[in-house]
């Protein structure tokens, strides 16, 4: 065999290598239990992240002047349905926020009730899965002063947000947006359920009346349209069992990174 | 090593007139040889996967933050994305070319020309899937970090940065480099006792792929997650925010493929044969006669 056709050979080899190595990664990345065995890197970035994050050390905080001057909205800008337009037409007076599941006191707070709780403003950076990023300040109310007020009974381990939007405009509801966050991240210090941005109250772009806002963690854990706390046991008997709208579809619930 | 320091080895190899011949050296160790495998498997994935994340949003800033309304210093988008013939387009630091086909507009899932950033032949996986692209990278990341410290501790405990990439003192001589770009960029190979070690060029690129390319990839990796951020936000302050830390992960890569392609076109000219063998083996033959 010549030189020349040996190398013809190689290359040959090479393309064909790559074709076959790009559809075996397709067909492997379509299998639930391949997804599940690559899962073990997330699993593992879990559990490093927890190791790091165990002395809870605050996300970084910037200035009014790092302020992005377009924070920009994803996901729904407007939540459809007559019960929220009816919320927001009243400028969110006649607005709820229901505290159930496992808790000593099941309550249900006004942002009046919300508003005259201790407070926390943050300026935080707000990082998409998709990778943009946008600097914004927060205020509103710690989730862990709000927890404490109502009493988590023993059994809980995460909160569920369940929110006004529907993402996918489903009839049944599966399209309904919902978060999750175990009580490690509920009780730090910059997670809060803000209710201002930028000195200003919350618009329904970014998730009027209520929002969450758990710092360490991705865009699509940040809920918007909050309408009920649930406080659970575990998340596989809510909607998809996966702890989120997005977890759902496929996302990691840990979203550290 | 040479055994002649008093001339320079680069002259002198291309002065020796010994006799053709040749000769099998034992070259690459057993973990050198391992951990390159794994690494082009994991680092062809990881370009792969990250190519797809990147599709996510196919913009980059600087700074501490960035999104649509900002000023991208590169982007790929389309013109006309909602016409019968978009045309696809990469724009850099101001200046604008059209990449219908490959870059910006590619087929989609139907065939038809459709607005992503790296086409799907390119992707991993091939069609818009960001959140198994996600769970390949960073299962792929854990890999690459796993198989680079073994590299590492390896290369420092058993003498292989200090042997084999460590610049001896002839080779950076001003002289001597001036002597390896030439051969370079004329293609010709050390033979004989300097085809037993790594010319100056290749440790220099060696030495930056180690020390400074796959470092600076790994942690601008790790200070794109808002977790890692609390936890040593001084990596936010090394990479000058969270934004730029994505763009220099984006140029790590882009040197990684650069490098690459240099890498195995040295391959290919020094007897692309040997050189696999070597890396698979470990023996390396080595011609005993003049350049060819």
């Amino acid at each position: 065999m010549s030189r020349l056709s040996r190398r013809g050979l190689i290359g040959a080899g090479a393309a064909g290598m790559g074709g076959l190595l790009l559809a075996g990664c397709d067909r492997l990345s379509a299998s639930p239990s391949f997804q599940k065995f690559i899962g073990t890197g997330e699993d593992l970035t879990f559990g490093a992240q927890r190791i790091l994050l165990a002395g809870q050390p605050l996300a970084r905080e910037y200035s009014l002047s790092q302020l992005s001057p377009t924070f920009k909205s994803n996901g729904t800008s407007m939540p459809g349905g007559d019960a929220y337009r009816a919320l927001l037409d009243n400028a969110f007076a006649n607005y709820h926020l229901a505290v159930e599941g496992l808790v000593a006191r099941p309550a249900r707070f006004s942002l009046a009730d919300l508003k005259a709780m201790p407070a926390r403003t943050q300026i935080t950076r707000h990082d998409c899965v998709e990778g943009w990023s946008a600097i914004g300040q927060w205020t509103g109310v710690p989730l862990g002063h709000l927890l404490r007020t109502v009493g988590v009974a023993p059994a809980a381990r995460f909160v569920v947000l369940h929110c006004a939007d529907d993402l996918e405009n489903s009839t049944d509801g599966s399209g309904q947006y919902y978060e999750s966050i175990d009580l490690f991240d509920a009780f730090h210090p910059q997670t809060i359920l803000a209710y201002a941005m930028n000195g200003k109250p919350l618009v329904p772009a970014h998730g009027a009346p209520l929002r969450l806002r758990v710092e360490r963690q991705l865009g699509y854990k940040q809920a918007k349209y909050v309408m009920r706390l649930q406080l659970v046991d575990r998340v596989e008997r809510i909607k998809g069992g996966k702890g989120g709208y997005w977890e759902d579809r496929g996302y990691e619930w840990y979203a550290g990174i | 090593m040479p055994t002649d320091s008093a001339i320079d080895p680069a002259i002198a190899a291309s002065r020796s007139r010994l006799p053709a011949g040749k000769e099998t050296i034992y070259r690459h160790t057993v973990v050198v040889r391992i951990t390159h495998w794994v690494n082009v498997i994991v680092v062809s994935l990881l370009l792969m996967s990250g190519m797809q994340i990147f599709n996510a949003h196919p913009r980059l800033y600087w700074g501490q933050y960035g999104a649509d309304a900002d000023k991208p210093w590169l982007e790929m988008t389309a013109l006309k994305p909602d016409s019968d013939h978009p045309t696809g387009v990469l724009r850099l630091a101001g200046a604008q070319v059209t990449t219908t086909g490959v870059l910006g507009v590619s087929k989609g899932p139907d065939g038809q020309p459709a607005q992503r950033g790296f086409p799907k032949w390119a992707t991993l996986p091939s069609d818009q899937d960001l959140a198994t692209g996600r769970r390949w990278h960073f299962f792929l990341a854990w890999l690459l970090v796993a198989n680079g410290l073994a590299y590492l501790l390896f290369g420092a405990f058993n003498g292989h940065f200090r042997r084999d990439l460590t610049p001896s003192r002839d080779q950076i001589r001003p002289r001597s480099i001036l002597a390896s770009i030439v051969d370079h960029i004329r293609l010709k190979h050390p033979v004989g006792e300097e085809a037993k070690r790594y010319n100056i060029l290749q440790k220099f690129a060696y030495l930056a792929v180690v020390f400074v390319i796959l470092p600076a990839m790994v942690l601008s990796g790790l200070t794109m997650s808002p977790g890692v951020n609390a936890a040593a936000p001084w990596l936010l302050d090394l990479f000058g925010g969270r934004a730029s830390a994505r763009s220099i992960h984006f140029i790590t890569a882009n040197l990684i493929v650069l490098f690459v392609i240099v890498h195995v076109v040295e391959v290919f000219i020094a007897g692309v044969g040997n050189e696999i063998r070597s890396m698979i083996t470990g023996r390396y033959t080595i011609r005993t006669g003049t350049h060819s």
